[in-house]
């Protein structure tokens, strides 16, 4: 579904991913664990198409389409979703609305009927359920306002609505409490399906103990330094970054 | 050195042709009125004639962002009656706002247009009249009200339109009467061989306890350059409440300068909503002085200016009563080349304790070469107060921008929701639902058509 090849990626001139390599089929969870600054949010970001970085080579092939060369709302019409680590406040601007015009900007884009307004309502009546979210919060302004936990949950919710074939989520566990953690991850999992794929980007191996990865890889640096099963997300708790990394240093060294 | 040739002649100003005008229309159109018209015009073309028009020189805070150059050296033709054929009920209903059933008085080119007005359905006792005839049927209360808010001493403009007062609209409420519908004012300019100036006047009386809402429209007929010099007066009851709007939708090649003075005594409540559509050089002065203990205002206002539009709002609120409160909200967008100024001043008086006052002024630029520049004083001379001013100008939220992409919406359409996201809050804060639908629709008319350009 994703190929990603030797991806080169900078901002402000520094150079933050330095070759990412990464390729994710139908059906599959990856986890992408890294220490802080090691460039996940960036990989997450440009993904997206956050035009605040430059992709300076490498590409990344989603769905057969090169990805780096479509709009922002192009990709997620293309059905790709980020679950944002710090969803932006849009004072003035109803989450309910700001829902269904995307919702029925991606629907236009695939010929498929768009949702007035009684039938958003009722459509998102239902999902609000999944994330255990308060349906007035729905009718307040895109974030505003919100705890931490109602922000992620409401990017949950999104994810709900637009039915992505790929997600990749940036840290949907920071700053959750275990009840908020739970009720999130249930709301992940819950959409978990072998035609969509995931990217889970985390700092910490809790959230995986609820969202089980098939595949774990360790970004330090800027680069993928190891890959391995969903066991290697322990090793990292257990050892830390610095042990998988020094690993990975002698392991180049003594090629 | 050159001989520099000796000038035997001063040449004439605009403001010597203003004293001609007058001169001749004493002697017409302004011969009916009360004599204390006569003398109160005389007394305000002589404070104009010593004041001149202002001047942005160094020191002059008042005018240092706004250059009235322009108004200055344009031979304006000033006129006691005008020619309203041109002017016919279609141009009317374009330009009006609100129910086509509620009260409304037109005036073209500063002169009363009674067969475009309507007044109906106004509880027993209301007035609402053209001032020239109010000064002739109740002058006793017109002369208690008239000029007497409207400082004419120290601001030229206001001196030159009290100058010229006889035509304009009064409206009186009397003490205990509750006005639901309400009461429209309308000033069209036309375009003119030779550009126009109007000088029209709005008094408005609410008594005691009594509730009032007040709509001015200000337009142009066609896209011609003319001067709208407006200077309004209201005086809010003890517990009556007053809701004021103006809205402005001139050519684009108009000059609009208003003046507002009001008058709240104690525990009222008064908003004014001040909407700037159009217009080339636009100034608006906008005064509230709380004579009584416990009123509350709020001060609201919208700009939207492109090309090489000029608005400048000044908004003065002198607190000299104890337990009196304000809220302004001024908020604009700013296209082309642009530029805006607000003067937010907020006064609290001595012993004036417990007043609670609050000045938030906010700018989006859509683009690199719009101005907006924002100039908030306060002159406290009271400790146990509270008050507070924001402040903000900048480009469209960019992670906003991208946050909405990311979620299918296409990059103009995100543009669009966030400019009308911004706006929102000044067009929610009128109260009169058909006027907020209308508003709402003409600002966002607006701003698509910017947006799509």
């Amino acid at each position: 579904m994703l190929e990603i090849k030797d991806l080169h990626v900078s901002i402000g001139g520094a150079e933050i991913l330095k070759g990412v390599n990464l390729h994710v089929k139908a059906g599959e969870v990856h986890a992408i664990m890294g220490p802080n600054g090691s460039g996940k949010s960036t990989l997450a970001n440009v993904l997206a198409g956050h035009p605040s970085y430059l992709v300076t080579s490498g590409e990344a092939i989603f769905e057969g389409g090169n990805l780096l060369g479509m709009l922002p709302e192009d990709r997620a019409r293309a059905g790709l979703f980020l679950c944002f680590q710090h969803p932006t406040e849009v004072p003035g601007v109803r989450l309910d609305h700001f829902m269904r015009a995307g919702y029925n900007s991606i629907q236009k884009s695939r010929g498929l009927d768009e949702m007035d307004v009684l039938k958003f309502d009722r459509f998102l009546n239902e999902k609000v359920g999944i994330v255990e979210m308060d349906r007035n919060l729905t009718k307040r302004s895109v974030n505003e306002g919100f705890s931490g936990g109602e922000k992620k949950r409401n990017e949950i919710l999104q994810m709900a609505i637009f039915e992505p074939k790929m997600a990749i989520l940036d840290e949907p566990d920071s700053g959750l409490d275990v009840d908020a953690l739970r009720i999130v991850a249930e709301g992940i999992n819950q959409l978990r399906s072998p035609e969509k794929a995931l990217i889970m980007v985390t700092h910490y191996q809790r959230i995986l103990n609820y969202v089980v990865p098939d595949s774990v890889h360790v970004l330090i640096g800027g680069r993928i330094v190891k890959s391995g099963g969903k066991e290697l997300a322990l090793d990292i708790e257990s050892q830390g970054y610095d042990h998988i990394e020094k690993a990975a240093e002698s392991l180049k060294s003594s090629r | 050195m050159k001989d520099v040739p000796f000038m035997t002649q001063r040449p004439a100003t605009q403001e010597q042709a203003y004293l001609a005008a007058l001169e001749s229309f004493e002697a017409n159109g302004y011969a009916n009125d009360p004599s204390w018209a006569h003398e109160l015009r005389k007394a305000a073309m002589f404070r104009f004639q010593s004041l001149g028009f202002p001047t942005s020189r160094r020191g002059n805070e008042e005018w240092k962002y706004t250059d009235v150059g322009p108004i200055a050296k344009t031979p304006f033709q000033s006129l006691d009656s005008a020619a309203l054929s041109r002017v016919d009920a279609a141009d009317v209903d374009v330009a009006s706002f609100g129910d086509s059933a509620w009260s409304q008085l037109v005036f073209v080119n500063g002169s009363y247009a009674e067969n475009l007005s309507s007044v109906s359905s106004l509880p027993a006792g209301v007035t609402v009249l053209s001032l020239a005839e109010a000064m002739r049927t109740m002058p006793d209360l017109v002369q208690e009200h008239l000029a007497r808010h409207a400082e004419y001493e120290t601001r030229a403009f206001t001196a030159l339109n009290t100058a010229f007062i006889h035509e304009g609209a009064f409206v009186h409420v009397p003490d205990g009467v509750l006005v639901a519908e309400p009461i429209r004012l309308l000033f069209l300019s036309t375009s003119e061989e030779k550009e126009i100036v109007s000088h029209s006047r709005v008094l408005v009386v609410v008594g005691k306890d009594s509730k009032a809402t007040i709509i001015e429209g200000y337009g142009g007929i066609s896209d011609g350059s003319y001067f709208s010099n407006a200077v309004t007066e209201i005086v809010v009851g003890d517990g009556a409440r007053v809701e004021y709007y103006k809205i402005q939708q001139q050519s684009d090649r108009a000059f609009h300068i208003t003046t507002t003075d009001v008058a709240l005594g104690k525990d009222c409540y008064f908003s004014s909503i001040n909407m700037d559509l159009g217009g080339r050089l636009v100034r608006n002065n906008l005064r509230v002085l709380t004579e009584g203990e416990g009123s509350s205002s709020m001060l609201n206002g919208l700009y939207l200016v492109n090309g090489t539009q000029h608005v400048d709002n000044e908004v003065i609120i002198d607190h000299a009563k104890p337990y009196t409160t304000s809220r302004e909200l001024y908020k604009g967008i700013l296209d082309g080349k642009s530029r805006s100024v607000f003067h937010g001043s907020i006064i609290v008086r001595e012993g004036a304790v417990k007043v609670n006052a609050n000045q938030v002024d906010k700018n989006l630029l859509l683009s690199d070469q719009a101005e907006a520049d924002t100039k908030p004083a306060f002159w406290i001379y009271c400790d146990d107060v509270r008050c507070g001013h924001g402040a903000a100008c900048g480009h469209m939220d960019e992670n906003a921008l991208f946050y909405m992409r990311s979620r299918g919406i296409d990059e103009k359409t995100a543009r669009g929701l966030l400019t009308r996201a911004f706006v929102s809050e000044v067009i929610e804060s009128i109260a009169n639902e058909p006027l907020r639908s209308q508003v709402d629709g003409l600002v966002q008319a607006k701003l698509q058509e910017w947006l799509e350009s």
